[in-house]
C-alpha cells in the first residue's frame, strides 16, 4: 500500500487569493526517498505541511481533492496519531525549538515524553541521537543561546529521537558548513537504509543528485517534472523551472556542446569521473 | 585606504576566545569571500571589522580609524553589516518603514532618501514585498531586505553573513548581481558564505578560516587547490575543482569551460 496518496488536491492558505497547491497527483510509495526542489514560493513547505496533516488540520483554508495517508483519509487522522506516524523538521529552526525547555537534552527529549515513553527509554534514546548529531557537547546548554548551525541540529535530533516510520525535511543544512550538511545526508542516508520513507526540501542540488531515489520539480504550485533523480536532473529544461541542475549535468551538457558528448549525462561527481575515464577508453 | 585587522584576539565576556591573532586586510573596493565551517571565527571577525566587537588585543582600523576609539553607530556609515539571521535585524512593520528608518533618523534630505531606496529596492528585487510586513514574507526574501537597508545606509564596506541561505537559483543570481553593482560603485564586499560554488562564482579572493585565525589568503585559485587548506577547515572544492582532482588534470581548474577545454 502506498503511505501517501494525493488525488487531484489543490489547496488555498486562508486569506490569500491564489491557491499555493494546484491539481497535485502523486504516490509516496513506502521506503522511498524523494527530493523535492524548485523556486522559492513554488509550494515545496506547503507540500509537506499537507504530507504531515499540517494542512488541513492547524492551517485552515480551502482543501480540495484527496490526501490518503496509509489508506486513510487525512481529515479522518487523529492529530497526536499522525505525529507518531510521520516526523516534520521544520525549514526554521528557531520557529521548530519549542522555547519551554531550558537545556538541549529535554528539548531533544520532549516528544517521546508527550507520547509517554518511560523515563529510561527517553534517557537511551535522547543519549543515542545526541551522539549521532554530534550535539552530546550541547546537552546541558539552553537551546535558545545555541548557533543557527546548533540549533538546527537540535531541531533535527528531536524529530529523529521520535523513530517515525516516515520524516518529512524542510530544508535541514540552510544554516549548516558543508561538513555539518554531509553529516545530516549521512544520517539521512542512514535513515533510508532502514527503510523510512523520506521527503526531503533542499536547494543543495548536488547532494540531492547522490542521494534521492526520485525528484519532484514544483513551480507555482504545481508539479512541473517528477520521475526517477537520474531522468530529472539531467533535463536541462529544469533550468527554465528555475530550478538548479546538479554541476555535473552542467559539465555533461557542455562536454556535448563543445563536441565532445559523454554517453550519457552525469548527475553527481562519480558519474562524471567514470564516463570521462570511458570516454578516454 | 582598507580594513585592517591588526593581530587582533576577540574573546568573549565568558573568557572563551573565538578569534586568536588575525591579521587582515581588505582594500576598498574589493571583493572577498571568507569561508570555513561553523565555529571557525568567521562572524566574529567581521563583526570585529564595525566595532559589533571590539578586540581584546590588536587593532582594527577602517580608513585609518581605530574602531576602539568610535562607537558602533559611527562605524556602520563606513562599514554596513547584514546580519546572518534577518530577524535579528528587522524590526520595522512594513518593508518601506524598514528602509527609510534610518534616513528618517538621520534627517535626509526627502530626495535624497528616496532615491537611495529605490536603488536598494531595484538591486535587491524586493519591489513586490516593498507594502508587505517583513515577517510575512519568505525568510530567503527577508535576507533581501535587510540587504536593502544596509544598502540605503550607503557605507564604503559592505558584510553579508551567510547571504545564501536558503536562496534558489534566482536568489543566487540576485545575490551575484547586487554584488557586483555595488562593487561597480566602488563598494567593497566581504561575503561568509559555506556555499563553495556562490564563492568560486562571484569572488577572486578567497579567505579560508580554522580554528580561530585565517589559515589562507589567496586567489580563489590558490585556495581551492591547496589541498592542506581545504582539509583543515573543513570546506569543500567547488565542485568542478574536485572532478578536475579526481581526473588528475592539472592546472587548477575551477571552471566548467576551462575543464572541458582541457579534457
Amino acid at each position: 500500500m502506498a503511505r501517501i496518496e494525493l488525488k487531484d488536491v489543490t489547496y488555498r492558505y486562508p486569506y490569500t487569493k491564489s491557491p499555493a497547491l494546484k491539481h497535485i497527483t502523486y504516490t509516496f510509495e513506502p521506503g522511498k526517498f524523494y527530493g523535492i526542489i524548485g523556486e522559492n514560493g513554488g509550494g515545496k513547505t506547503t507540500l509537506c505541511n499537507l504530507l504531515r496533516g499540517l494542512i488541513p488540520h492547524f492551517y485552515q483554508g480551502s482543501l480540495k481533492g484527496d490526501v490518503i495517508i496509509d489508506g486513510t483519509d487525512v481529515r479522518k487522522w487523529d492529530t497526536d496519531e499522525l505525529s507518531a506516524q510521520i516526523g516534520y523538521v521544520f525549514q526554521n529552526p528557531f520557529t521548530q525549538i519549542s522555547g519551554i525547555k531550558e537545556t538541549v537534552f529535554e528539548e531533544v527529549g520532549m516528544g517521546l515524553e508527550n507520547l509517554g515513553y518511560s523515563e529510561e527509554e527517553v534517557i537511551k534514546r535522547v543519549c543515542d541521537v545526541c551522539e549521532l548529531l554530534k550535539i552530546t557537547d550541547l546537552v546541558e546548554k539552553d537551546p535558545n543561546a545555541l548557533s543557527g548551525g546548533q540549533k538546527q541540529r537540535v531541531a533535527f535530533a528531536s524529530i529523529i529521537s521520535m523513530d517515525t516510520e516516515m520524516l518529512v525535511i524542510d530544508e535541514p543544512t540552510s544554516q549548516l558548513d558543508p561538513e555539518g550538511t554531509e553529516d545530516v545526508f549521512q544520517i539521512i542516508k542512514t535513515l533510508k537504509e532502514e527503510h523510512k520513507t523520506i521527503v526531503l526540501v533542499e536547494h543543495k542540488i548536488d547532494l540531492i543528485a547522490e542521494f534521492c531515489d526520485e525528484i519532484i520539480v514544483l513551480k507555482d504550485g504545481e508539479i512541473v517534472f517528477s520521475g526517477p533523480t537520474h531522468e530529472i536532473l539531467s533535463n536541462r529544461a529544469l533550468l527554465e523551472a528555475n530550478a538548479t541542475i546538479p554541476q555535473a549535468a552542467i559539465f555533461g551538457h557542455a562536454m556535448a556542446d563543445a563536441g565532445k558528448p559523454l554517453a550519457d549525462i552525469p548527475i553527481t561527481i562519480e558519474e562524471a569521473e567514470r564516463l570521462v575515464r570511458e570516454r578516454k577508453g | 585606504m582598507a580594513i585592517e585587522l591588526k593581530k587582533v584576539s576577540f574573546s568573549y565576556p565568558n573568557g572563551f576566545e573565538a578569534v586568536h591573532e588575525v591579521d587582515l586586510r581588505i582594500e576598498e573596493g574589493e571583493k572577498v569571500a571568507i569561508v570555513g565551517q561553523n565555529g571557525a571565527g568567521k562572524t566574529t571577525t567581521v563583526k570585529l571589522m564595525n566595532g559589533l566587537n571590539l578586540p581584546s588585543s590588536g587593532d582594527v582600523l577602517v580608513d585609518g580609524i581605530n574602531t576602539k576609539d568610535k562607537t558602533c553607530a559611527f562605524m556602520s556609515k563606513y562599514v554596513g553589516y547584514v546580519f546572518q539571521n534577518p530577524d535579528d535585524q528587522i524590526f520595522n512593520s512594513s518593508v518601506r518603514k524598514e528602509l527609510e528608518y534610518m534616513p528618517k533618523y538621520t534627517k535626509m534630505d526627502t530626495k535624497e532618501m528616496n532615491r537611495r531606496v529605490e536603488r536598494a529596492v531595484e538591486l535587491t528585487g524586493i519591489q513586490k514585498y516593498i507594502d508587505s510586513n517583513p515577517f510575512d514574507i519568505p525568510y530567503p526574501i527577508r535576507k533581501f531586505v535587510t540587504i536593502a537597508s544596509i544598502i540605503v545606509s550607503d557605507p564604503k564596506y559592505f558584510i553579508f553573513d551567510e547571504p545564501t541561505a536558503g536562496q534558489d537559483l534566482h536568489g543566487m543570481k540576485q545575490l551575484g548581481y547586487l554584488i557586483d553593482e555595488l562593487q561597480k560603485e566602488g563598494k567593497a564586499i566581504i561575503t561568509i558564505t559555506h556555499d563553495m560554488e556562490f564563492a568560486v562564482n562571484n569572488f577572486t579572493r578567497v579567505v579560508a578560516m580554522a580554528h580561530k585565525q585565517v589559515i589562507k589568503d589567496g586567489t580563489r585559485e590558490d585556495t581551492f587547490w591547496d589541498l592542506d587548506v581545504i582539509r583543515e577547515s573543513r570546506i569543500k572544492q567547488p565542485v568542478i575543482a574536485e572532478l578536475a582532482h579526481d581526473l588528475g588534470v592539472d592546472g587548477n581548474v575551477l571552471f566548467c569551460d576551462e575543464l572541458v577545454a582541457k579534457l
